[in-house]
């Protein structure tokens, strides 16, 4: 691999980007992105779980059976996830109660399984944490950019801090409903995806079939 | 995870040498990766049990203050929970029972242990067992007189039980509030029963009407008796809806605490 260090951590930020550019661990990112706070903690431990069973499964990857490598590393992935589960419930108990079951779920994000498969598998130990460090914050990134446009235009709120007071609490704002609902990070990402690839048109995809123009008679 | 591989030289040796495929290697890897993922994640667990004990403590606290209205962001807990006084209540007798310690008494242990607990034939609320002996917390007026009570209650809704709690103004027919602080539902279907305005709909409803018949319902369509007795169902949890209507009807019914309920309206407690 020609990449650096550097490279790894720094290219899934946004010229290969889980989410923008791969498309990937879209579900969860539609779930935990209506307050920054969850968001937070969902990007901390995604990047968590990330980096180690990238990392983990790079260190005994010259050992997993070809047979059998996909239950590896969902049996790696699982228990980092168990873990990380555990220590929400433990440290940051009202903040897993949100979280509820996409912690959990963690386990089924596109993300980590496909750096462990793409990445992991073909790398050493210390690049592949760096990877999947990288990969985490590059999902952490959308969600934090996702969650503060709904947060803010949707509550009025940052972090829970009132930004825009609401007529609700005597202010001014009428806030956005709809950016509350599942359905708004939809248009965000959509929205977001279009403004990356409008700056970056390399990462326009080529088009599968071109329609082909009526002949002339 | 690293394999943590004890043996001795010569048979590491080996293994490693082995071909990745074989399967002999297969079931090696398999086995030993599944028993070093099991003891970390059971460590961990093990490890974190006292923490994850103490804030659960801390949040059924915090639920029964907001169920009571009477919590507030930032408030101390511990502090606001003082007002409380909780008290062993004897479902079957309606009666205050002093035969337990209160700091050592675990309502689901007392569910579970036969000796403590009855058998249900007729269970909607779909527990198996109910326990005869509850914590139940009052809080009283500076006159001594009861204000609010806070009574347990749970059942089954879709996948999960719901554990939560029922506050009733001195009347013991009016609902204050009720919400639940534990339970597995769907997320956005089922789990709006933590929904803030759905919680504010039982608020000011009745139990019983006035000839005394258990008229609180939770369905879609109000019943006859009327929208005092009525909460609407959370749409799109039907089946979540009907759980939650049956426990509190359970609840409140004579296998429930309507002994209670009889003495804290006649002005008993």
């Amino acid at each position: 691999m020609a990449q650096t260090k550097r490279d790894l951590l720094v290219d899934p930020m946004v010229d290969n980007n889980p989410i923008t550019l791969q498309v990937l661990g879209i579900c969860s990112a539609l779930a935990v992105t209506s307050s920054l706070q969850v968001a937070f903690v969902m990007s901390l431990a995604v990047t968590v779980v990330t980096g180690f069973s990238s990392m983990f499964i790079s260190m005994i990857r010259s050992q997993i059976p070809g047979s059998i490598r996909i239950i590896v590393q969902m049996v790696v992935i699982a228990s980092l996830v168990i873990m990380v589960d555990q220590l929400l419930k433990a440290y940051a108990f009202e903040i897993s109660k949100t979280l509820s079951v996409f912690v959990g779920l963690i386990i089924t994000n596109c993300i980590v399984m496909g750096r462990a498969e793409a990445f992991a598998m073909k790398n050493p130990p210390i690049a592949s944490f760096i990877d999947g460090v990288g990969n985490g914050l590059g999902y952490g990134l959308i969600l934090m950019t996702v969650g503060f446009i709904r947060e803010l235009f949707g509550s009025g709120t940052l972090f829970g801090i009132t930004v825009l007071p609401t007529v609700t609490n005597g202010g001014w704002y009428v806030p956005n409903g709809l950016l509350l609902l599942p359905p708004s990070s939809f248009f965000v990402i959509g929205l977001l995806i279009w403004a990356i690839r409008a700056w970056k048109p390399a990462q326009v995809e080529q088009r599968e079939y071109v329609i082909q123009a009526v002949e002339q008679h | 995870m690293p394999e943590a591989n004890n043996e001795p030289k010569g048979f590491l040796g080996k293994f490693l040498a082995m071909p990745a495929d074989s399967p002999v290697k297969t079931v090696i890897v398999a086995v030993t990766l599944c028993l070093v993922a099991s003891m970390a994640v059971s460590s961990v667990a093990v490890s974190l049990r006292d923490l994850q004990e103490v804030n659960k403590l801390r949040d059924r606290q915090i639920n029964i203050l907001q169920v009571a209205g009477v919590y507030e962001a930032g408030t101390d807990v511990t502090e606001a929970f003082q007002a409380f006084e909780p008290r062993i209540l004897n479902v079957d007798t309606g009666e205050f029972s002093e035969d337990f310690d209160l700091a050592t008494f675990d309502d689901r242990a007392v569910a579970d242990d036969p000796a403590t607990s009855t058998s249900l034939d007729d269970d909607p609320a779909g527990i198996g067992r109910r326990g005869n002996f509850v914590t139940v917390y009052l809080l009283r007026n500076e006159d001594g007189s009861v204000d609010k009570v806070v009574l347990p209650i749970h059942g089954y809704g879709l996948w999960s039980t719901l554990y939560g709690f029922i506050a009733l103004e001195e009347n013991g027919n009016d609902i204050f509030g009720l919400q639940f602080y534990e339970h597995g539902e769907t997320p956005g279907l089922g789990a709006e029963v933590d929904n803030p305005r759905w919680k504010a709909l039982w608020s000011g409803k009745r139990l019983r009407t006035d000839e005394g018949e258990l008229a609180i319902t939770v369905a879609k369509n109000a019943p006859p008796a009327g929208a005092d007795y009525y909460v609407d169902g959370l749409s799109g949890a039907t089946l979540t809806s009907n759980g939650v209507d049956n426990l509190v009807r359970f609840w409140m019914g004579d296998t429930g605490y309507e002994p209670f309920l009889e003495r804290l309206k006649a002005g008993d407690v």
